[in-house]
């Protein structure tokens, strides 16, 4: 049975999702969708266990041998991120219950929750895989049902079907190129299977050989990558659609998705090339720490402009996916611990900020600046998670975000980068700034008009704290996830 | 393919845009197919692959003489692909109907111009 499980895991959202879609209109598909998202969320510790224990895990589907057919191949690395995923899947859906209950027709409910697994599928799935084009099909499967899930924000605001169409062209562009890149890669090494295609990769670049078709192969997926994790300044699609998704999906998405995106860029860069191919013959390192310093001081910037403050987490997001690209770019092994932190960090702290406001605007109706002032007073629990979430944000010593940006600047100046030091510095500055003014409009201004506004209800407050109190919990306590990121790392640097 | 990336940029329609799109991945699948090919010795092109019992390179045909088959794989991942490209349409359809329903309009710019008023206003 245990050696089953990576093929689990892909077949029970997969299935789930199907089934979800002939459950009636009650809470029979939340329920369902619960069930589904704590069985994977079992499944993939267990495999993070054995990883952890015995090293890889190899699943070969069908029995075929890797070289004909699809091999699922589970490291210190995805295991890690399988559980971050599974993980704010579980509680995310939790939380679903009662916010997507408010936002979204009764009727639609099934077809929420059924795109809803399907996501998660795909998630899962292209960070389980070993085969190129594998992670393909899967990223599709999950952009598309994100679309879907963003374009449910229309009875809210019918800017979310703008967003999503955005949304929907550049991340078909962005994972065209994907395509082309394994393409081009395909047609030279004859191999989908990361680890061949590795080995093959080796032997062509040592031989000198089809340097030009290596060259645009690596810039496809270069590109590709970077739109499908909205690296700056490839990012134009972000904020719109976190934005004017449903609450739920905002908190789901801006957790997972776009670290899944990096989690394949990891993936690409370091496994299927050599590291030290594609960040010094290629010069990535150079080419993705300048875009990943200007994004933090953009964004950063673009994020204090904004009234709504879910545009502003989701430019500060933007902020963040800079800060790991940071990390990994660094190209050493404090660099990518910090960077593989900062995944599980930073996917519990904004996980746990998007909720937080999900229950803001199941009790206001609205999240702009304004509609947040003196909530402090009525949303106690809600708005104490929030600002705990913003000092995860910026930095605070004993939050979450101060260890792995502690990593982040250690693995900087070790290999010299004084510069990106600095910028990461700069950026918890204007972090502050923007999480001030939120806070600032919470506890210290007085509403314009009084209006009677409870705290949300329990389920949705509990999930939003377990997430938030887990960050904190990480950054008191950051052996057992600093060892696992740790190892992460070292797999990765190792596998070159 | 490139057409259909210059289209998505430049065009404004948004049905224009996921025409584009279409195109775009078309230009990918014949870029597959087209590396699928082998030409084995200029005269012969290759055909479909039949199976022979073994793996093997060639086949006889009729004649007694062998003939190379192209590279299957390809092919196959492009039936996938085209399975994958036909849903981004039928989603990128879909949301824009969504869209002429909320906006009255399909271009680009008329709902950039109705959400800027909509934020003065």
């Amino acid at each position: 049975m245990t050696s089953q499980l990576p093929v689990l895991l892909i077949i029970l959202p997969l299935f789930g999702g199907l089934f979800a879609l002939f459950m009636g209109k009650g809470l029979l598909p939340w329920m369902w969708a619960t069930l589904v998202t704590g069985v994977m969320l079992v499944v993939s510790l267990l495999l993070f266990g054995q990883v952890q224990e015995h090293g890889v895990v190899e699943y070969l589907l069908g029995n075929w041998p890797p070289e004909y057919g699809i091999g699922y191949r589970i490291d210190a690395m995805n295991g890690f991120i399988l559980v971050v995923v599974s993980f704010i899947a579980f509680i995310s859906t939790i939380y679903a219950g009662k916010s997507v209950d408010s936002e979204i027709p009764r009727d639609r409910g099934r077809l929420f929750y059924a795109l809803w697994l399907l996501f998660l599928c795909g998630l899962l799935g292209i960070t389980i895989t070993g085969d190129a084009f594998n992670v393909y099909v899967l990223l599709e499967i999950s952009s598309l049902t994100v679309y879907a899930l963003i374009a449910m924000g229309k009875g809210r605001d019918r800017r979310a079907l703008t967003a999503s169409l955005r949304y929907l062209i550049l991340g078909s562009v962005g994972a065209s190129f994907i395509l082309l890149g394994i393409g081009y890669l395909l047609m030279i090494t004859g191999t989908l299977n990361m680890m061949d295609m590795h080995e093959q990769l080796q032997l062509l670049i040592a031989q000198g050989k089809y340097e030009k078709t290596i060259l645009v192969a690596f810039a496809f997926l270069l590109v590709g990558l970077s739109i499908k994790m909205a690296l700056f300044p490839l990012h134009m699609w972000l904020p719109n659609a976190y934005t004017y998704a449903p609450s739920a999906v905002s908190g789901l998405v801006a957790a997972t998705a776009t670290k899944v995106g990096v989690y394949m860029a990891i993936r690409f860069l370091f496994t299927i090339f050599e590291p030290s191919f594609s960040f010094i013959e290629m010069s990535a390192s150079q080419c993705l720490l300048v875009f990943a310093c200007i994004g933090v001081v953009v964004t950063g910037i673009q994020a204090i402009r904004q009234d709504n403050v879910k545009t502003i987490l989701a430019y500060s997001s933007l902020g963040q996916i800079c800060y790991i690209v940071m990390g990994f770019a660094l190209y050493n092994e404090d660099g990518l611990t910090g960077s593989t932190m900062h995944i599980l960090n930073h996917a519990l702290i904004k996980g746990g900020m998007f909720l937080s406001l999900g229950c803001v605007v199941y009790k206001v109706g609205a999240i702009h600046l304004k509609d947040l002032r003196g909530l402090g007073r009525k949303m106690p629990f809600t708005m104490a998670a929030f600002t705990m979430g913003g000092l995860g944000l910026i930095g605070f010593p004993l939050t979450a975000g101060f260890v792995s940006k502690w990593f982040l600047v250690k693995g900087a100046l070790e290999s010299g980068h004084w510069m990106v030091a600095a910028v990461i510095m700069f950026g918890s500055v204007l972090a502050l700034i923007y999480v001030w003014r939120v806070v600032e409009a919470i506890y210290f201004q007085e509403p314009e008009e009084e209006k009677e506004v409870t705290e949300a209800p329990f389920s949705m407050v509990w999930c939003t704290w377990i997430l938030i109190g887990l960050s904190l919990i990480v950054g008191l306590w950051a052996t057992l996830p600093e060892e696992a990121a740790r190892s992460a790392a070292q797999a990765m640097l190792g596998a070159g | 393919m490139m057409i259909g990336l210059y289209g998505v940029i430049a065009k404004r329609n948004m049905i224009k845009q996921a025409i584009s799109l279409g195109l775009f991945s078309t230009g990918i699948f014949l870029f597959y197919i087209s590396m699928a090919v082998i030409s084995g010795n200029f005269v012969e092109m290759g055909t479909a692959p039949i199976w022979v019992g073994e793996p093997a390179k060639a086949y006889e045909n009729t004649a007694g003489r062998m003939i190379p088959y192209d590279n299957p794989l390809p092919h196959v991942l492009m039936l996938t692909a085209i399975v994958v490209s036909v849903s981004i349409l039928a989603v990128a359809l879909a949301i824009i109907v969504n869209i002429r329903r909320a906006y009255g309009t399909v271009e680009e710019d008329e709902i950039l111009d109705i959400e800027a008023q909509e934020a003065e206003g």
